[in-house]
């Protein structure tokens, strides 16, 4: 299909997470649908790019398993209908607040089958975990919004679901004093695998979460060594039980709602603060320790203008303003993801709005 | 194993290529002495030698980039070299090339602990990046068994291992950012201390890329505390099935230990006449280590301890305190330096689905009777990545050529079963002409469009990875 075509094909999964400008025809996945092999013993599993994740989550819950990078649903953000699918995660690279601890999407898949612009079935990786054969496209494929190819087929790493889930409050901290205590918290043995700050939680006030995972005993061990660790910062309280309230983290309920354009930054966790207060934002949340911040800002307005020149990069997930949607490049990368994508895709017919 | 023929212009040039470097380097960090040169022969693949043209050894990025500007200009190959510990051939030289070794470019460049993050020159040594930090109680997580060797150039050019990866991912799941000089002697930076740097994951693609793609010069690296402690059980059984379905067993109850080992037989007794760490004589041991704190870990072991039992362990024994740890890692930590011992060998590192085991383990025991030549299996159970030692007499006229096509055999078994061809060695030159065995033509090109783009000319280390049928148009243009 994508060898005969002629003109620019737009690449669609669950059509959850529109991000960037689209032009051409549309090419769904739906119909690459289907879990074709799940070893729970290796951890391992491999489906259509067009299965819908809920349905490979559900899968790997009946063994105990799931997504340790715990992918994003951008359905509430972004106010889309439709299901989110295998590949359009593994083409946007998504993650969600454990990407800190375990790694993010790109991280986890072991292996891709995708066709090329010309036509071309191309498979990279596999499905073994360590892997070293030749050049790992899998990584490359991860994250290029379909600019290379479209995908067919992903396998993924998985891992054992805990038992129980402990999160640690902390209440009134300035943004400056929550990262160096959620830094303070990544930096310890104790392992935190998800570390937010609110600069304005429900109740209007800061709040800071860190999550610890696990066997119950070894979450109360952590979450009391973490408490007395942090006991600097204030008071901090722990609820055990299972993690529910970190899906708003995961998803950026808060904003859901609240007009605006929305920006997701990643950043050197340390930088942060300072960034957030040039930002001039309606409103902010921290992941990632830091290292990631979710921006509600007016509609229409050029953050990146805002920001000046720092260590990571800007993206614009939701909104109006008429910059690009990616970070722009330094030139001698833009040259090199060019001649990329002049190469997978010579004809300049895939997603060709994106990532430009 | 065939390689390229030298390029007679660029031999006959050497004269001029030397002097235009040392336009650019100090004269120490020039060696064109064909007796000095013979120190950059070959790596840690011994089997294969050549002296390069002459080797270099830039102490810095600006200088790096100097280099590659001159081979470039002069159509000269570059063949990059960490600290040569390649077991695949990743260094070895061909008669035209330049050399380019890291091992002046050594520094720590910034360490960051709030921010998690080391950055490097890519000369340092694996084990020195964490003798950086740990001080701090930090370390840098991938551990290949050659730490105390290697260069972190080297393990980000094969994208290296070790033996906690089940835990702590590889290289690619653990770099950042890097500076790189590409071969026209432009300077890229990607990533640095932020997660997921912008744009495509070239991070990605120049991780495990071999040195063909660029010259890695410097390295942001993330950095972990240490856990609080870490302790390892052993166990025997009398067959290798019983212990593949004891590891699943572990990964099904949802314990993700550090660390998962296996040794055969062969291994086994090798081990023990070598380095006696008192281990029981069985088909399949296996060593499963995990971290916490002591509670932690007595209630993992605990867990772990009860799957071993249910499937009637030949021993089971649990380290009580750190010599005894000490002692259980000592048979395994000495099992290549045993086999070395007895012959040469050759290291493999297939990978297979963790499920595969029995059957691939039989296999190799059948092959082992047709080949005739003795095998020993130490494996990374936890993530199917396997090291069968084929013993060889190097002094034996044809037995290397027979423990090669032995170890082709067992890679191709790898492929067949849903595996490949290497876990964390690269392929190098050792594994190249079996790449056709993983991957079609139209796998292959898209591998060598990537090049394309980053090595028009195909200069650098370009008789590696790639079959040299596959690559020749590109490499002679």
């Amino acid at each position: 299909m994508i060898a005969g075509t002629q003109g620019p094909l737009q690449i669609k999964g669950g059509g959850t997470r529109f991000v960037g400008q689209f032009e051409g025809d549309r090419l769904s996945t739906a119909g690459l649908s289907g879990i074709s092999l799940y070893e729970p013993g290796a951890l391992t599993i491999v489906a259509g790019a067009g299965t819908p994740i809920a349905e490979i989550e559900k899968t790997l819950a009946a063994e105990n398993q799931r997504l340790a990078f715990e992918p994003m649903d951008h359905r509430v953000l972004l106010g889309t209908k439709g299901t989110p699918t295998l590949g359009g995660m593994a083409a946007a690279n998504v993650s969600g607040p454990r990407r800190i601890s375990v790694g993010a999407c790109r991280d986890f898949m072991l292996g891709v089958r995708f066709v090329d612009g010309a036509g071309t079935i191309i498979k990279n990786g596999g499905r073994v975990m360590k892997n070293v054969t030749g050049y790992d496209l899998v990584k490359l494929l991860a994250g290029s919004y379909g600019t290379l190819g479209v995908l067919t087929e992903v396998s993924l790493k998985v891992l054992p679901d805990v038992e129980c889930t402990g999160t640690l409050h902390l209440h009134g901290l300035t943004d400056q004093q929550a990262v160096a205590a959620l830094s303070s918290a990544l930096g310890s043995p104790f392992e935190a695998t998800a570390a937010a700050h609110f600069p304005k939680g429900p109740s209007g006030d800061p709040v800071t979460l860190l999550r610890i995972e696990g066997f119950e005993t070894s979450v109360r061990y952590r979450a009391g060594k973490l408490q007395e660790l942090l006991k600097s910062y204030g008071t901090v309280d722990v609820t055990i039980g299972d993690g529910a309230e970190w899906q708003a983290v995961r998803d950026v309920t808060a904003f859901a709602d609240l007009g605006g354009d929305v920006w997701r930054v990643s950043v050197k966790p340390s930088a942060a603060p300072e960034l957030v207060a040039r930002m001039d934002a309606k409103a902010v949340q921290y992941d990632w320790g830091g290292g990631l911040i979710w921006a509600l800002v007016e509609e229409g307005r050029d953050l990146r203008a805002a920001l000046g020149a720092y260590d990571g990069h800007a993206t614009l997930i939701r909104g109006m303003a008429e910059v690009p949607t990616f970070q722009p490049q330094a030139p001698a990368l833009a040259a090199i993801t060019a001649g990329l994508r002049a190469k997978f895709d010579p004809r300049g017919i895939l997603n060709t709005g994106m990532m430009t | 194993m065939e390689m390229p023929v030298p390029s007679a212009s660029v031999i006959s040039r050497k004269a001029q290529i030397v002097a235009r470097f040392l336009q650019v380097l100090p004269r120490d960090s020039v060696i064109s002495d064909e007796m000095e040169t013979r120190a950059y022969e070959c790596d840690a693949l011994t089997a294969y030698k050549c002296p390069p043209l002459c080797a270099v050894l830039p102490s810095n990025t600006q200088e790096v980039s100097a280099v590659l500007r001159i081979c470039h200009e002069m159509g000269v190959p570059v063949v990059p070299r960490g600290s040569g510990t390649s077991l695949a051939g990743g260094a070895l030289p061909t008669a035209d090339c330049v050399i380019l070794g890291v091992a002046k470019m050594n520094g720590v460049i910034e360490t960051n602990y709030d921010d998690r993050y080391i950055k490097v020159q890519t000369g340092r040594t694996n084990l020195s990046v964490t003798g950086a930090v740990e001080t701090n109680g930090f370390f840098y997580a991938p551990d290949p068994s050659s730490q105390l060797a290697c260069a972190i150039a080297g393990n980000i050019a094969m994208n290296s291992g070790g033996a906690h990866c089940l835990k702590y991912g590889v290289t690619t799941n653990n770099l950042m950012g890097v500076t790189m000089v590409l071969m026209d002697g432009s300077i890229v930076e990607i990533g640095g201390a932020h997660l997921d740097a912008g744009g495509l994951d070239l991070l990605g693609v120049i991780c495990g890329s071999e040195g063909q793609l660029g010259v890695v010069t410097e390295a942001t690296l993330r950095i972990l505390h240490k856990p609080e402690g870490a302790r390892p059980v052993l166990m025997g059984y009398d067959s290798s099935e019983v212990a593949g379905q004891v590891v699943t067993d572990i990964i099904k109850a949802g314990i993700l230990p550090v660390a998962i080992e296996f040794m055969d037989r062969p291994c086994i007794e090798a081990t023990e006449a070598f380095a006696k760490a008192g281990y029981p004589m069985c088909e399949a041991l296996l060593i499963v280590e995990v971290e916490g704190s002591d509670a932690e870990i007595d209630a993992q072991l605990k867990l772990i301890k009860q799957i071993a039992a249910a499937h009637n362990p030949v021993e089971l024994r649990e380290a009580k305190d750190a010599e005894e740890a000490g002692r259980i890692w000592l048979g395994r930590k000495s099992a290549f330096g045993a086999m070395g011992q007895i012959n040469d060998y050759m290291c493999l590192d297939g990978t297979i689905p963790v499920s595969s085991l029995p059957f691939v383990l039989k296999r190799i025991g059948e092959m082992s009777k047709e080949f005739g030549l003795d095998v020993g299996n130490v494996f990374h159970a936890g993530d199917g990545n396997m090291h069968p030692l084929i013993l060889f007499d190097a002094n034996k006229p044809g037995d290397l050529e027979l423990c090669e096509a032995f170890g082709a055999e067992i890679l191709k078994l790898c492929v067949e079963v849903g595996g490949c061809l290497t876990g964390e060695h690269g392929v190098g030159i050792e594994k190249r002409d079996l790449m056709n065995v993983q991957f079609d033509p139209a796998d292959l090109e898209a591998q060598m469009a990537i090049k394309d783009v980053f090595d028009p000319a195909w200069l650098l280390n370009a008789a590696k990875v790639f079959p040299l049928a596959s690559s020749e148009t590109r490499r002679a243009a």
